[in-house]
């Protein structure tokens, strides 16, 4: 099977995560290069007809109630295990919550050199090249794997979903290592608190970074949103910093958002944050850095100081 | 018989003592004045922990006779002042656990009047020392300007590289001294204020502007200046006022220049009182007494009348720290037009803006200790003395008087810095 | 309670990232270095386990710049017991699994009840320091955690999932958590207090054998394409707010007045 991509497909809460079917497209796509397979594995409890939407060469699936939820041993073990039985070209895992869990644990367990933040991924002449953003998402840093064989971490949004959904022969296997003895137990799911204003539900969000200098100024965001009609949202050393509430974090460990314009005030755009709202339909930036990442995905852009454009704008909002 | 006068023992009072001073003899009867009055109504524990600590010594010196109080900027918007401080330490309060510890600004309108020399710009920094070591009573907006401070160089918290950003929209050519690559007259120390915020960027550009018409041959250090320190260091933060001063002066000592100009009276404290006893050795001016020095070239490029009535807040750090009143006064009667009123606190007595010995990044917590801040005291007093513009020149001032002028219903006053309205007069 | 945290220096980001001649790296000499930023949540998290606890914290890193006694002493004024630096022939942007390898070599010995680290490092292209160290002791790992508890030989973590769904696990210890965020944001150290421990304090030196490579050769490093996808908007607020407010309504957003 050295021919083959082995992918580890994710799901919380009984939904697969878009990453599986990122991850799974650019597999298939790579597979065919290297005249092999993409298999996605799926580790579980009833979870059969996840497995059978997922659109790879084929599925492999493992049912245990130890898996009911993602436990970090019990996948680490068993995707060790199937690395060692299959010996596949490529490991494919989220770069996310989950996989980065796994990813480099995998790569000393199985001798197999790790590539991670993957956002490129081309067979070059029967070579996978993997390139990484890393530095804040300040640089690119395209890279072989001394062997054939590899593990990359793959960031989500990198690669298109619509190729990656479908369906495929879906296989069930034994558990290819033991289960019991597990020294970390899952005890329960926290969901984010409710009460405040949903961000992903808004048409526009006015969402504020470290720009915003202090906890003082958040009223001019406030503002600026209460004469919008819309909701404050804003990237993670906001809510870190406690100015605002959890449920207002845009990106990786926040919230994902899509809402028709959104205005990005004193964002520099680290890649943790561009995961969660690139999809919005019209992206403005306002940062004093004309270098900030957040321009390569802004539709527009400025450079001015926003404390002095958020009461500028409220008051054309107003009128 | 008085309340107290039973504990005074009898054997403490001698009634002919024999005293010569300055070859006066002035024997008579035993007054309290010669020596330490000792105390043994209260628990002094408190106070000597204070007066334990180098630096804190004078505390004690105080005999209640509230010259102080009358002066304390903060006493008279608030309920605060040495003596106060005093009596409180002596009866029993702990300053080291005491928001009253975070309120002294350091101006030194106590120690100006005070008979004991009762300093309170040695004996603040010294307790705030010892609580900024154990880390638990820091107001946090002071805790975020020492981390930004250590972090990034600047108490603004914006990033080192951009610390010459300014140089872009002055118009004129601002030699950085690493690519200068020759010894200049002038080095000019622009300050963290005038580096980054958008108001001393203002005054920053005047300055480099103006020693551009005068010819002056000048030369700054860009990302390799830091901030000088000296706030931090009296707001109890001396480890990082060393680690600062360390980084410039090695900065300074890479190149040559005959005399250094600051923008700000704090930094010119900093180097002119407090580097040399870090192993610094180079001349420092205020802008003002550099561009009195200029006066005569000066003079015929004021072209443009400024008709209005200016008054001028003398900054603590010029003034009354380090004796400078007159250069900045020249310097606006230069300015035709110009109608200088004095305000009833100015020079010797002005009044504390608040922003001195760590205050800039207190406003909040003061706010809560106060009926008002002293930016806004301040701001009233000029407009009780019908000014058109309150002339400032230290970088501190601009944003702290502009924000008080506002919040007071005085937003007619404007806040200029002397370089400002130079600048403004020279451009025509 | 015997608490490791592992830390690593990286290049301060606010700085501009040069790359070499080769095209193949940062031009690491030009940049300054400072702490991983999930080191010192990971630093806070193990000073107040520490604190609710009782026990002791050792920080240990591999000096690759020369330059790691600054933030041993920092961890030390913030709470941290004592500190060790592996020391040797280990370059600036040294790969995580030299460090890895490096660090669970070093603590082992030590017998540590939880090893603490960053979730990750912005200079990770070979993968995050924690598991790593947690697959050469043979421990288990939990990584984008936000609060540890530690209690008679188990430790309760909360691990973050996109969201801001939590799951909570309970690990039976020797265990290594990646810290996302401490439960409450980095105690600041004061220079004061640094300084007076940089005086004072003694560092223990251990020095690493070699390593093994991080497996992959990168072999040509660049800038992603900057800028151009923004149009840009010139002009002062008042100008740029008129464009946005143009724009809103365009879209329907908001009436224009």
């Amino acid at each position: 099977m050295a021919k083959d991509i082995l992918i580890l497909a994710e799901h919380l809460n009984g939904k697969l995560a878009d990453i599986t079917f990122e991850m799974v497209g650019k597999a298939k796509e790579l597979a065919a290069g290297f005249g092999g397979k993409a298999v996605a594995v799926l580790l579980g409890n009833g979870v059969k007809s996840l497995a059978e939407s997922i659109g790879a060469d084929s599925v492999l699936y493992v049912d245990d109630a130890a898996l009911a939820q993602f436990n970090p041993e019990a996948y680490g073990r068993l995707l060790a295990a199937l690395i060692q039985e299959r010996n596949p070209r490529v490991v494919m895992i989220g770069n996310t919550s989950i996989g980065m869990d796994l990813a480099a644990g995998l790569s000393v367990m199985t001798d197999l050199p790790l590539i991670a933040y993957v956002n490129g991924l081309a067979a070059d002449g029967g070579t996978l090249a993997a390139t990484s953003q890393i530095y804040g998402g300040k640089i690119q840093a395209e890279a072989l794997p001394d062997g054939e064989a590899c593990i990359v971490a793959c960031l989500a949004g990198a690669f298109p979903a619509d190729t990656g959904k479908g369906s495929a022969p879906v296989e069930q296997i034994a558990s290819p290592a033991p289960l019991d003895d597990l020294k970390v137990n899952f005890v329960k799911l926290i969901e984010p608190e409710g009460g405040d204003v949903d961000i992903t539900q808004q048409p526009i969000l006015v969402s504020i970074g470290r720009g915003i200098g202090g906890q003082e100024n958040i009223e001019l965001a406030q503002e600026l949103a209460d004469a919008l009609g819309c909701a404050v949202s804003s990237s993670r050393p906001i809510t870190d910093a406690g100015w605002l509430p959890k449920t207002r974090q845009v990106g990786k460990s926040g919230l994902t958002v899509t809402p028709k314009v959104y205005l990005a005030f004193g964002i520099s755009g680290a890649p943790e944050h561009l995961e969660g709202m690139r999809g919005a339909e019209t992206i403005v930036a306002v940062n004093t850095d004309s270098k900030a990442p957040i321009f390569d995905v802004a539709h527009y852009g400025a450079t001015c100081d926003m404390l002095d454009l958020l009461p500028a704008l409220t008051e054309k909002i107003k009128g | 018989m008085a309340v107290g006068l039973d504990k005074v023992k009898p054997e403490a009072i001698t009634e002919d003592k024999h005293l010569v001073v300055q070859g006066m003899d002035i024997s008579g009867h035993w007054n309290r004045m010669f020596e330490q009055r000792v105390s043994w109504d209260y628990d002094v524990d408190n106070l000597d922990r204070v007066t334990d600590l180098p630096g804190g010594e004078s505390l004690a010196w105080c005999y209640g006779c509230a010259k102080c109080t009358a002066v304390c900027p903060v006493d008279i918007v608030g309920d605060y002042s040495p003596r106060k401080i005093h009596r409180k330490t002596q009866m029993g309060v702990d300053l080291f656990n005491s928001d009253d510890l975070w309120l002294c600004t350091t101006c030194m309108n106590c120690l100006r009047v005070c008979p004991k020399e009762v300093n309170m710009i040695q004996i603040m920094p010294a307790v705030r020392e010892q609580a900024v070591l154990e880390g638990t009573t820091v107001p946090p907006e002071l805790q975020k300007a020492f981390e930004d401070t250590a972090k990034h160089g600047n108490p603004l918290g914006q990033p080192q590289r951009k610390r010459a950003d300014w140089t872009k929209k002055v118009g004129v050519p601002v030699s950085i001294m690493k690519d200068l690559g020759r010894p200049v007259d002038i080095l000019w120390y622009v300050g963290s204020y005038p580096s980054y915020h958008p108001r001393g960027n203002d005054a920053a550009c005047a300055a480099a502007r103006i020693f551009n018409s005068l010819g002056v041959d000048f030369g700054i250090l860009g990302v390799e200046e830091k901030d000088d320190g000296d706030s931090q260091r009296l707001a109890g933060e001396k480890g990082l006022f060393e680690m600062l001063a360390e980084q410039n002066i090695a900065a300074f000592s890479k190149y040559e220049f005959s005399r250094m100009v600051v923008t700000g009276p704090h930094e010119f404290n900093a180097f002119k009182n407090e580097y040399p006893k870090l192993g610094a050795d180079f001349k420092v001016l205020h802008y003002t007494r550099f561009l009195v020095e200029h006066l005569d070239k000066l003079k015929p490029m004021l072209k443009k009348p400024i008709n209005l009535k200016v008054t001028f807040h003398d900054p603590c750090y010029l003034g009354r720290h380090n004796g400078e009143y007159d250069a900045p006064r020249q310097l606006l009667r230069a300015i035709p037009g110009v109608e200088l009123v004095e305000m009833g606190r100015c020079r010797e007595n002005g009044y504390c803006c608040g922003g001195g010995g760590g205050g800039m990044w207190l406003d909040s917590f003061t706010k809560e200790h106060t009926t008002m801040r002293l930016s806004e005291r301040r701001v009233r007093e000029a407009a009780e003395y019908g000014a058109d513009v309150l002339a400032v020149c230290c970088p501190f001032e601009v944003s702290r008087f502009e924000d008080a002028a506002k919040s007071t219903g005085n937003d007619e006053l404007m806040v200029r810095d002397i370089l400002e309205l130079l600048d403004e007069s020279m451009r025509g | 309670m015997n608490i490791v945290v592992s830390i690593k220096q990286i290049p301060n980001l606010t700085d501009e990232l040069e790359i070499n001649a080769e095209g193949t790296g940062l031009d690491h000499d030009a940049l300054q270095y400072v702490l991983n930023e999930f080191d010192e949540h990971a630093i806070e998290e193990a000073v107040l386990a520490k604190e609710a606890t009782g026990g002791t914290v050792t920080v240990i890193g591999v000096d690759t710049t020369g330059e790691l006694d600054g933030a041993l002493h920092t961890a030390l004024a913030k709470g941290a017991d004592s500190a060790v630096k592996i020391t040797g022939d280990f370059p600036r942007g040294t790969d995580s699994h030299t460090q890895a390898k490096l660090i669970a070599d070093a603590i082992r010995g030590m017998s540590p009840d939880i090893v603490l680290t960053g979730v990750q490092a912005a200079d990770d292209r070979d993968g995050q320091i924690g598991p790593m160290i947690a697959a050469h002791l043979g421990v288990p790992y939990v990584g984008v955690v936000t609060g540890v508890q530690v209690k008679e030989g188990k430790a309760v973590v909360h691990k973050e999932y996109a969201g801001g769904v939590m799951a909570e696990f309970e690990v039976a210890l020797p265990m290594v958590v990646g810290v996302q965020a401490a439960h409450q944001p980095p105690r600041y150290a004061p220079v004061s207090k640094i300084r007076q421990i940089a005086k004072t304090a003694k560092i223990d030196e251990v020095t690493g054998g070699a390593g093994p490579r991080a497996g992959s050769t990168v072999r040509r490093m660049f800038k992603p394409e900057s800028a151009g996808h923004a149009e840009m908007w010139e002009g002062s607020p008042e100008e740029v707010a008129d464009k946005i407010a143009t724009l809103l309504a365009e879209k329907g957003l908001v009436k224009r007045g």
